[in-house]
């Protein structure tokens, strides 16, 4: 048999809005997202700009991004943007919407089903042309 | 009322007088975060969509790409959008971080100076290239 002591850090813990289980993991993942996508946005402009200097520099680093490798990175990056969008938008709901908090749960396991949905054949296309130079016909 | 000269404000008096004679910045930030992120969810899941899935991805991409889709304005207002509310949500976002983890003030201040001089640079940079790109360019 339990205690009673046992089982009251967790019922404080679940209690809250945001603290412990999913509403405070779902906040973690927000901000490693956020921050990475940060990240490549600074990477990403500063190589589009590229476009301004000459078409042979900016073809040449496009080219380097032409392998299995970076696609595997660049399905990585849709995956954490996607789930950052349909965090903030469940975000969104939460402040704004007047149920929005007592379905904060609920919501993160539809949002992530929705990602698991488009992520699977959103994977599948990406990496398509990958998939046929490292193990198509030739 | 003061007993035996011993003075005890009520609850949160202290910070309802800082809050007199503040600004809203945080409240803005606060909406600003959620507008943008409502925006961004078009502008930068479409991007993506678009790019990734339905024009093949970096297989595709070079120089002449990007001149024919800057070739329409619709694409360079896009674009243009996308840039700045990306930057600026990150940006904040990251202040946030910094702000959240920081322990020393100097350390806080000099991460946010390096913060908000890459955020100048990305700004203005992809700014000045969406506006004077040359396809003609040599």
């Amino acid at each position: 048999m339990s205690t009673p002591t046992t089982a009251r850090p967790r019922t404080k813990l679940g209690g809250t809005l945001y603290r412990g289980r999913e509403g405070m993991w779902s906040w973690v993942a927000h901000r490693i997202t956020g921050v990475l996508t940060f990240f490549f946005l600074f990477a990403h402009v500063l190589d589009t700009a590229l476009v301004r200097v000459s078409p042979e520099s900016y073809d040449t680093v496009i080219d380097t991004y032409k392998n299995p490798f970076v696609n595997l990175m660049e399905i990585g990056l849709v995956g954490a943007v996607l789930f950052h969008a349909l965090n903030g938008l469940r975000i969104v709901a939460v402040d704004f919407w007047s149920r929005g908090p007592r379905l904060q749960r609920p919501m993160l396991w539809a949002i992530v089903a929705v990602w698991v949905v488009v992520m699977v054949p959103g994977a599948f296309f990406m990496f398509k042309h990958s998939f046929e130079v490292l193990f198509g016909a030739g | 009322m003061t007993t035996a000269g011993v003075r005890i404000d009520p609850p949160r008096s202290g910070s309802a007088r800082r809050l007199r004679g503040r600004t809203n910045t945080e409240l803005y930030a606060w909406l600003f975060m959620r507008v943008s992120g409502i925006l961004l969810v078009v502008l930068v899941l479409g991007h993506l969509f678009i790019m990734n899935i339905l024009d093949g991805g970096v297989q595709r991409i070079n120089f002449g790409f990007v001149a024919g889709r800057w070739a329409s304005p619709f694409w360079q207002v896009w674009d243009l959008l996308m840039l700045w509310l990306a930057q600026l949500h990150g940006t904040n976002g990251l202040r946030t971080v910094i702000n959240d983890y920081t322990r020393k003030d100097a350390t806080r201040f000099w991460l946010k100076m390096a913060l908000y001089t890459a955020s100048a640079v990305v700004i203005a940079l992809g700014t000045l290239v969406i506006f004077t790109f040359d396809p003609s360019i040599s």
